[in-house]
């Protein structure tokens, strides 16, 4: 279970950052989203891993740290803020610029290149 | 008081609420008086709780009854309520500022200004790491919304870069505490500090990559190198006051090393002694570097001041890095100073591009600006201040900051890259000061008058440096105090854990 878990947490944490280094804001919107998945877990497990284990002492034989399940929770309700603000961040910043791309504008990579690929097509 | 060292967190936060609701909505001059009222109070309840941190010794709050370090505590020692302090006073120099007009070039200016002074408050004050982060995000949200206030394109374009970068600090912060929470098994400071000593051999590795994914986060916020880049056009486009009040944002990060790194991973961590030293000794000294070649090549005088908090950041932390009690203690008197000055120069520099039609604070000849005089013995002042000239509070900060680095090996890094940062700001000053005062080509064509409010914010930002010079013994007596309070961690656990040493 620790494997396959540990796993989940490393695949969403890689995919969100590779996003984030996109240049389109919409994609860094869904690699933040990925990103706070990722968090949401680890945090999850840094009480360990157990099975049918009740949060209330003398439920059950095991139990399980309640603290994390809150620190998780809080976490949550954080990163839902967050991600609605830098939605409605990205849509204006495309309304004010005219571009989705986060520095405003997209990067033209040298005259060069651009005046070839014109002869080109 | 029982309720006192909450207060500095409770009293923002409920005026920010009562501002959103009638009476106060309907009108900005309700909203003005009543802010600036609070904020007033503000600072009065700030310095009451840092005397009796002072005088009684550390105040503990138990937020809900539950015992550290099981519940969450918020700790007014020595440190905490000095930033706290400081923060009001800034907010007051800041908010004054927004009266005289900015705060209406768009909605709830009042409001976010009040969530933004609770969230830092809350930062300082609080004993848990993980209610840290929470603040973090409540200081940061609305930090993100101030700095777009009025709108604009280079407002919008800076605050995408500046709120994705702080989003993915978040979660590195999250990621950090859930290993140390993994490790250590707390999250009170105190309680880690006690335990992080005892951690078995391969939970060290683990609590030691946690501790330093921290000091990303903080050097994010404080504007370390490398994570420094969003900071001079972050400051620069935010609308004056409010890149006042971002003068002490950096400084919550320098805190957070500060009490972080000295406490937990402090000297007495055992093996985890002092992990962020190393790193931070480099990090320190090119941030300085960076700092000073960034305030020689700026083109406008907002810039300038952007680059100047870089400077003064990468001061505070060499200081911090020495790890004596002198040297921090200095650090916090250049502190107070250095925060207080930037957040005047900002409000300055705004004076001035409203002067100077359209060549704005930009380093070219322009009209004459009609309230030159005035402006000009402000921007002197604050120019011996931030360059560090005596007799003023930057020269008194940076002689004590020197005078800690006497007797340790890297006081040949030390001295030399200060002073020459020094020397590179006196260039970049004086140039920005005759070029904006003294080269005009024809007469103004301004003749609006300048709000008296706007020369009362800078006046009263300005004054704190002659007295920090006047009252300099009992300040530095203070800081020495304070300091040595950070640095005895025995004795604070026994403060911070009643009843449970172990």
């Amino acid at each position: 279970m620790e494997a396959i878990y540990a796993f989940c947490v490393g695949i969403l944490t890689t995919c969100g950052f590779f996003l984030v280094l996109r240049g389109r804001t919409f994609t860094v919107v869904i690699g933040l989203t990925l990103l706070s998945y990722a968090v949401n877990l680890f945090l999850f497990a840094s009480g360990r891993l157990t099975l049918d284990g009740a949060a209330v002492l003398g439920e059950s034989t095991d139990y399980s740290d309640p603290l994390p399940q809150a620190l998780v929770l809080t976490a949550i309700v954080i990163g839902f803020a967050m991600t609605a603000f830098v939605v409605i961040l990205a849509m204006r910043s495309r309304a004010d610029q005219g571009s989705d791309h986060v520095d405003g504008k997209i990067p033209v990579p040298s005259t060069k290149h651009t005046v070839s690929h014109k002869r080109n097509g | 008081m029982l309720h006192l060292p909450i207060l500095p967190i409770l009293l923002p936060m409920l005026a920010a609420v009562l501002m959103l609701l009638p009476p106060l909505s309907s009108s900005i001059i309700r909203h003005r008086v009543f802010a600036v009222s609070v904020m007033i109070i503000l600072v009065i309840v700030s310095a009451l709780v840092l005397l009796a941190s002072h005088q009684q010794g550390t105040q503990m709050y138990i937020l809900g009854g539950w015992q550290p370090p099981f519940g969450i505590a918020l700790v007014a020692d020595r440190l905490s309520t000095m930033m706290v302090l400081l923060t009001s006073v800034l907010g007051l120099g800041a908010q004054l500022y927004a009266c005289a007009g900015d705060d209406n070039d768009g909605m709830y200016f009042h409001p976010l200004f009040m969530f933004q002074i609770m969230g830092i408050n809350g930062a300082f004050l609080t004993g848990d790491i993980f209610n840290l982060f929470v603040f973090f995000e409540v200081l940061l949200i609305a930090s993100y919304a101030l700095l777009i206030h009025g709108g604009g394109k280079q407002k919008t374009k800076a605050n995408v870069h500046y709120v994705i970068l702080n989003l993915v600090g978040s979660s590195i912060f999250l990621f950090a505490l859930g290993i140390l929470y993994g490790t250590i098994g707390s999250l009170n400071i105190a309680d880690m500090a006690n335990k992080v000593r005892l951690l078995g051999e391969h939970e060290q590795a683990l609590a030691k990559a946690g501790g330093l994914l921290l000091l990303v986060v903080f050097g994010l916020k404080a504007a370390l190198l490398p994570l420094h880049f969003w900071l001079p056009k972050t400051y620069a486009v935010a609308s004056a006051p409010v890149a006042a009040l971002f003068a002490i944002m950096t400084k919550v990060g320098v805190y957070s090393i500060l009490r972080i790194h000295t406490v937990i991973f402090g000297e007495d961590a055992g093996a985890l002694a002092s992990i962020a030293i190393p790193w931070l000794w480099p990090l320190a000294i090119l941030t300085l570097i960076m700092g000073a070649i960034g305030v020689l090549a700026s083109p406008n005088l907002r810039l300038t001041v952007a680059n100047l908090v870089i400077v003064s950041v990468g001061t505070l932390i060499l200081a911090i890095v020495m790890q004596r009690e002198s040297a921090t203690s200095a650090a916090l008197y250049y502190m107070i100073h250095t925060t207080l000055v930037t957040g005047a120069l900002f409000l300055l520099a705004d004076l001035v591009s409203k002067q100077r039609g359209k060549a704005e604070d930009r380093y070219v000849i322009a009209r004459k600006m009609k309230y030159g005089k005035v402006i000009g013995i402000a921007f002197f002042v604050a120019a011996l201040t931030v360059v560090g000239m005596p007799p003023l509070s930057g020269f008194v900060g940076k002689i004590l900051i020197l005078q800690a680095a006497q007797g340790m090996n890297e006081i040949a890094w030390v001295w030399p890259v200060v002073l020459l940062a020094g020397l590179a700001t006196l260039v970049a000053i004086s140039r920005a000061g005759t070029t904006i005062f003294w080269r005009y080509a024809g007469e103004s064509t301004y003749d609006e008058p300048i709000s008296p409010l706007k020369l009362i914010a800078v006046g009263l930002l300005l004054s704190a440096s002659p007295l920090l010079v006047v009252f300099g013994g009992p300040i530095t007596d203070y800081t020495n105090l304070a300091a040595a309070q950070l640095h005895d961690t025995a004795q604070s656990i026994d403060v911070l854990l009643p009843g449970g040493d172990q």
